[in-house]
């Protein structure tokens, strides 16, 4: 997994709430059975004016010039700005897999689907829920100054106006910060309570034979 | 201390505990599909690695498998990327293990989460995880049953333990009868149109109540199923006699001795008396409509006997905005009478409404009746071939195919539309599935989410109609 310990970069807006995992990455590129390749196909239904099928070559797509993503003063953004229940729906991991693939480092929204929160540090993706009225008036500098910047700060969990006009705080689990901050496997930190794990096994099956073979 | 039933499942299941109240929790059961686990096996192959305890791990194909002509075999699943996802599954399963894997034409293959609890390897007490949110589905067994990310599949096939965190609890009470023609989907309905798509997040849901005793293991899986729809990734109702009568004699239930010794365990998964939940809900199941989705999210969901609601009277903007939006996307004026609405298609299955009650209700609408001529395609999809088989022993693909439905093969199908199964742009559908999210159902289709006896009955009329009043 990459890390995560300060990121500056340029905010898109997306200014709808309950943005689920379907018009995030669309069912029909989940077939692939790779990890990467997805950015092309984020928000496929609203970026593109034709509707999107696996193998298309997207650069020759009729793109929808309203769709936030498209305009030209969004281009390069890596910190996507959204409304609450970002990231509802399925479990697919594509989700935070495509943002990724797209540039995005980090998302900024009220709430989240639980599931994609969840994902999106397994992948390096930082999810920062601020209070809806810290979310309003990013939306409102997004809008208001072109070229809008954040920059973000795991280690002092800040978000900050690039000129450091404004500073807000958010919250993480220190154990999930740890593992963004320094990139670690998740899989051999777990590994390290291997024997924890088999004594707690050994139990269960005593107790509950049922549940084994 | 007195304790809730999430407490319990919690408590039973952590291996260790971190400072921050990160938990490594233990997983009994790890159901698998094709769609969700492919880069997961690829990981653990790569970093040579290898599956912790595979008698945890139930597989099967639902998602990408075609509902017609499966006497073609595999070459009968057109797309070609489809196919590899399912044998890729098969070659997982194959060099990795399993206790069980119902592969793509097996006679007990069906959508995952109607095979775990109809082949007794859903069991109460446990941690069942899937890559896939209606895992919640799960949890009507007392279970502790959550959906999971590819990356997290890995780590449960590599440590058999997921990294998690504790929600706080909400108990959901339902109480009262429900009355006839309303159904368990209605129930949930109505609990995401109280609470909102967002309103269960962080929270783990216990539902409650005699209205919830009062139904079948189907009717709570569907509850429980939905709870993602709430927000909340897990949500679980207590043992009882309807639980363990259920679970008898399944394959992969326990039997003789072992039988009894589980259930005497099993017996102890409620929450105890006066336990304490950070937020309780309470809804009258007398009061419940049949419920029909008008807009793109499902708590966008009124009453049959409503109207489309209003955007302009909706004060806050943002919410007017998607309002606006949803009703856009889905062609249908405010105020416009729900009962008044056409529709192109039926699809009646998925892992909310497939199942053996979910059919018998929906056969007993349609029988000696017509699908309207106005309607292009009434589907029925059975969640798995034994429910198929059950359902054909019945003669309810009788009922159905007389009435002018196609009776299909098992499987995930117009649920998400993965297969060839699918909404074309601007059709209109009545499904008893979960989502209506915009392109769920196939590129610009138009979901209104029901009960399989409200789609039946839509079926039958051509628009949605009060099944109360109807053919009752
Ligand atoms: S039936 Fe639908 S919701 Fe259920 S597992 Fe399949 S795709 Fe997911």
């Amino acid at each position: 997994m990459e890390k995560f310990t300060v990121h500056t970069g340029l905010v898109a807006p997306l200014d709808r709430a309950n943005v689920d995992t379907d018009a995030i990455i669309p069912k029909q590129f989940l077939k692939s059975i790779k990890r990467s390749g997805f950015g092309p196909n984020l928000f496929d239904a609203w970026r593109y004016r034709d509707a999107g099928v696996p193998g298309m070559d997207n650069a020759k797509r009729p793109l929808n010039p309203d769709f936030v993503l498209n305009q030209a003063r969004f281009r390069g953004a890596t910190i996507l700005l959204a409304r609450t229940n970002f990231g509802c729906g399925s479990s697919r991991e594509h989700a935070p897999w495509a943002l990724l693939d797209f540039g995005f480092r980090a998302v900024i929204a009220p709430s989240f689907g639980e599931i994609f929160f969840n994902n999106a540090f397994k992948n390096g993706l930082l999810p920062i829920v601020l209070a809806e009225g810290e979310v309003d008036a990013l939306f409102h500098d997004v809008a208001a100054f072109p070229g809008f910047r954040l920059s973000i700060d795991l280690d002092r969990q800040t978000v900050a106006a690039a000129d450091g006009a404004k500073i807000m705080r958010f919250e993480i689990d220190p154990f999930r910060k740890y593992c963004l901050l320094t990139g670690l496997d998740e899989i051999g930190l777990t590994l390290r309570h291997a024997d924890e794990i088999r004594a707690f096994e050994a139990r269960r099956r005593a107790e509950q034979p049922w549940l084994f073979g | 201390m007195v304790k809730t039933l999430y407490d319990k499942l919690w408590e039973s299941h952590v291996v260790h505990s971190e400072e921050d109240g990160t938990a490594l929790l233990y997983v009994d059961r790890h159901l698998v599909h094709e769609v969700t686990s492919p880069q997961a096996f690829e990981a653990l192959k790569l970093a040579g690695r290898k599956v912790w305890r595979t008698d945890s791990v139930v597989a099967t194909a639902d998602h990408n498998t075609p509902t017609t002509d499966w006497q073609l075999g595999i070459d009968g699943i057109v797309d070609p990327t489809s196919k590899l996802q399912v044998k890729t599954l098969d070659d997982n399963i194959r060099s990795f293990g399993a206790k069980a894997y119902f592969p793509f034409l097996d006679p007990r293959q069906g959508i995952v989460h109607v095979i775990g609890p109809e082949n007794g390897a859903t069991l109460p007490g446990m941690t069942v995880v899937c890559g896939d949110s209606h895992t919640s589905t799960h949890g009507a067994f007392a279970c502790l049953a959550f959906g999971i990310g590819t990356s997290e599949v890995e780590h449960v096939l590599a440590t058999q333990c997921l990294l998690s965190r504790k929600s706080r609890s909400m108990l959901v009470q339902v109480d009262g009868a429900l009355s006839r023609g309303v159904t368990a989907k209605d129930i949930v309905l109505a609990l995401i149109g109280r609470i909102g798509t967002a309103g269960g997040t962080g929270y783990a849901i216990e539902y409650a109540g005699s209205a919830i005793r009062a139904l079948s293991m189907e009717g709570r899986m569907t509850v429980c199923n939905m709870t993602i729809e709430a927000g909340a990734r897990c949500g679980m109702v207590a043992v009882d006699d309807t639980t363990i009568e259920y679970l008898r004699g399944r394959p992969f239930a326990p039997q003789g001795e072992l039988w009894d010794r589980a259930v005497a365990q099993w017996r102890a998964l409620e929450s105890d008396p006066g336990a304490k939940f950070d937020r309780v809900v309470t809804l009258d199941a007398r009061e419940i409509k049949p419920q029909v989705t008008w807009g793109t999210s499902p708590e966008m969901v009124v009453a049959i006997d409503e109207r489309v609601p209003d955007p302009d009277r909706e004060k806050d903007a943002t919410r007017r905005e998607g309002m606006a939006r949803a009703l856009e996307y889905m062609g249908l004026a405010p105020n416009t009478l729900m009962g008044a609405i056409r529709i192109d298609k039926v699809f009646i299955g998925s892992c909310t409404n497939s199942r053996i009650e979910d059919l018998r209700a929906a056969a007993a609408v349609v029988k000696g009746r017509r699908v309207a001529s106005s309607v292009k395609l009434a589907l029925v999809v059975p969640g798995s071939g034994q429910v198929k088989r059950q359902a054909e022993r019945e003669g309810l693909d009788r009922v159905f195919r007389e009435a002018g439905f196609e009776w299909r093969e098992p499987g995930c199908s117009m649920c998400l539309a993965m297969n060839a199964d699918r909404l074309e742009p601007g059709e209109r559908c009545a499904s008893t599935s979960n989502r209506n999210f915009e392109g769920r159902q196939g590129t610009g289709g138009r979901t209104h989410l029901v009960s399989p006896e409200m789609a039946a009955a839509a079926a039958v009329a051509g628009h949605f109609v009060d099944v109360r009043r109807q053919w009752r």
